[in-house]
């Protein structure tokens, strides 16, 4: 049952060539998407890109210089009290009331919305699993706890949008899964999701297109596959005799090898995979250059196809700029 | 719309869970006692060494009459000391005591004392963070982000402050009254109180005096003391806006309170600080007819003052929360 009706090409959010000066520094120099009914939207930038001060913009915590930002049709800094009917958020973490329970919490930003009944926040209780400890004290919650909790009360009001920044931070592999699911489920329904990162493998778990900002300014913004092909992806190789594979790849003209310095992939996890060799080919041809190998004597020990990091896809897209 | 009457809800309900009240209940309930007990002393002493209340007066009046005729008392001392013995005087006239010492007349003595140091910290315990607090924690960005205008977030937490203010007096002077009754017994509503005294040059005008009961004088005293207490509420209320510390704009608020009760105890030469709000916070000192610290200060006046920063400190206050962007 689609809970939140809405045609599913409806534009929920609208930016409109938005800019923010900050005494005197421009932070967000203009920065320009829609986010439609039932898509899960990643919003990808560096720390200091101005993220956070576009989210909270979103959100009327922040007057923007210039630009429109629409809600539903409604104008978020105008009439704050109508856009953000429709909207549920977290920025940042999720701060709640320490001192309350988190029922309370609940009833307390209940009673800032309008026709929320007392059932309603038994349904949101129920949704995060929170039903066990929802009349203790928010203070002895865990970070997990008071995350759910936060999400709780972002879906009080039936929102069309939900914002969540850096949703993931904090919370264990167990909890990013979960959360992963739940937002799918909830995009499932109709709603639309705007969800703030600083790493691209994240937001292509989650995300159906994306915006990314650098520098205050949206450089691209697409399906999130497409972007992440535009940059292109790695081959990882690891042999039992190095050296006498490399030497086979580097004889191929289809395979570019990287060397130790010039790519972009996480040195952490490189460390983990000692003797790798880094290479950029089409990985279509994997299955025949393992038979290769084999024919040579060379054992491969494990093939890794590994995403650019986001610096890697931000090189690519600002050379693109310059280059068209 | 939400509603105001849901806003306020919240609000109060978040000073309450933050246990500021029942802070203030038990330093109450912890002092009055002790009051009482100083006070329960000086009546001991007082009617071990004279049998009837006149003597007593009389020599209040005859150490006071001394002082004046010291050289060393500073004249600004001596011209209190001087409305005081006519004071005095007016009442071994008409035979009334001033000092019988009862829950009601305690409890009067116990407000006239704490308006200007006591009653302001009790408004900072709840004024102080009641905006600083939600900035300090974060709670901010999910108060402001609910489809709500600021202006009313902000009414509603001013109509709780309104609340507990008010809620603060009665309670200090009913727990000051139960408490002085257990040694002093509760009787005393019906005697009678001399007001209207008023400070001309260097005597008291009589013309205007007039008896009330000792009811109806802590009912007025209570008035005076909750409009000083509100204009400490609402300048503490702009700070807490501004300032984005719990803690600076406590430290703030007690600097400016305190610093009025020792401007006010220079008897100050310096006349333009009556226009100060903390030298004007005494208003129950009018009630009694004591000279106020600086010349040309009155009833009138210091509530005009106090209503000016009142209603200053609030626009103030109005216009930053709804425009300012919350970025941390």
């Amino acid at each position: 049952m689609p809970e939140y009706p809405h045609a599913p090409n409806d534009v929920i959010l609208s930016v409109q060539h938005v800019r923010k000066v900050i005494s005197g520094k421009p932070i967000i120099r203009d920065v320009t998407f829609d986010v439609r009914a039932g898509e899960v939207f990643g919003f990808l930038g560096p720390n200091g890109s101005g993220k956070t001060t576009t989210i909270r913009m979103l959100v009327d915590l922040i007057k923007p210089t210039d630009g429109k930002i629409l809600v539903c049709g409604e104008d978020v800094n105008r009439r704050p009290e109508r856009a953000l009917r429709y909207v549920g958020c977290i920025v940042e973490n999720p701060e709640m009331y320490p001192f309350f329970t988190g029922w309370e919490n609940l009833e307390h930003f209940a009673r800032m919305q309008p026709d929320i009944p007392f059932e309603r926040i038994e349904e949101v209780t129920r949704i995060v699993h929170l039903d066990k400890r929802i009349h203790d004290k928010v203070k002895t919650y865990s970070l997990g706890m008071r995350q759910r909790l936060g999400i709780a009360q972002a879906l009080l009001g039936k929102p069309r949008l939900l914002i969540l920044d850096e949703p993931t931070n904090g919370l264990d592999p167990k909890g990013i899964k979960e959360l992963r699911a739940f937002i799918r489920e909830l995009a499932d329904q109709g709603m639309s999701l705007f969800i703030s990162s600083h790493l691209l493998s994240e937001i292509q778990l989650m995300c159906d297109r994306v915006a990314i900002i650098a520098r205050g300014e949206v450089i691209a913004t697409g399906p999130v596959e497409e972007l992440v092909k535009q940059a292109g992806s790695y081959t990882v190789w690891q042999f039992d005799k190095p050296e006498d594979g490399r030497s086979l790849l580097e004889g191929s003209p289809e395979v570019a090898l990287v060397r130790e310095n010039e790519h972009r992939i996480d040195e952490a996890y490189l460390n983990g995979l000692p003797g790798a060799i880094v290479a950029l080919m089409d990985q279509r041809t994997i299955p025949e250059w393992i038979k290769r190998f084999a024919g040579e004597g060379i054992g491969v020990q494990a093939v890794h196809k590994v995403a650019p990091s986001l610096e890697e896809l931000f090189l690519k897209l600002t050379e693109g700029e310059s280059v068209g | 719309m939400a509603n105001l009457l849901s806003l306020v809800q919240n609000e109060t309900l978040k000073v309450w869970k933050k246990k500021r009240f029942a802070v203030i209940v038990l330093v109450l309930l912890v002092l009055i006692p002790i009051f009482v007990y100083a006070q329960l002393k000086i009546s001991q002493n007082n009617a071990a060494k004279f049998a009837d209340w006149r003597s007593v007066v009389q020599q209040r009046i005859t150490d006071n009459m001394n002082a004046i005729a010291s050289d060393r008392i500073p004249e600004e001392w001596k011209k209190w000391r001087r409305s005081l013995v006519q004071q005095l005087q007016y009442y071994l006239d008409r035979d009334v005591n001033p000092d019988t010492p009862n829950a009601v007349t305690f409890t009067a003595t116990f407000l006239e004392n704490s308006v200007t140091m006591f009653i302001p910290l009790m408004v900072l315990a709840i004024a102080s963070d009641l905006v600083s607090s939600e900035r300090a924690s974060g709670t901010i960005k999910m108060l402001l982000t609910r489809p709500v205008r600021r202006w009313k977030i902000l009414t509603s937490k001013l109509i709780a402050l309104t609340l507990y203010v008010s809620l603060i007096i009665p309670t200090a002077a009913l727990l000051s009254y139960l408490i002085a009754g257990l040694a002093f017994g509760y009787e005393g509503w019906g005697a009678p109180v001399f007001v209207g005294f008023r400070v001309n040059g260097t005597a008291i005008e009589t013309s205007s005096v007039h008896a009330i009961t000792q009811g109806a004088y802590l009912l007025m005293e209570m008035g005076l003391v909750w409009f000083s207490a509100m204009t400490v509420a609402a300048i503490s209320f702009m700070v807490s806006v501004l300032l984005q510390s719990a803690a600076a704009s406590l430290v703030t608020m007690m600097a400016a309170v305190i610093s009025g009760a020792i401007l006010a105890n220079m008897a100050s030469s310096w006349s333009s600080a009556k226009y100060l709000f903390n030298v004007n916070l005494n208003l129950t000192s009018y009630l009694q007819g004591t000279p106020p610290p600086i010349e040309g200060m009155s009833l009138g006046f210091s509530l005009v003052v106090l209503a000016v920063w009142g209603a200053v400190s609030l626009t103030t206050a109005f216009a930053v929360f709804t425009k300012r962007d919350v970025l941390n």
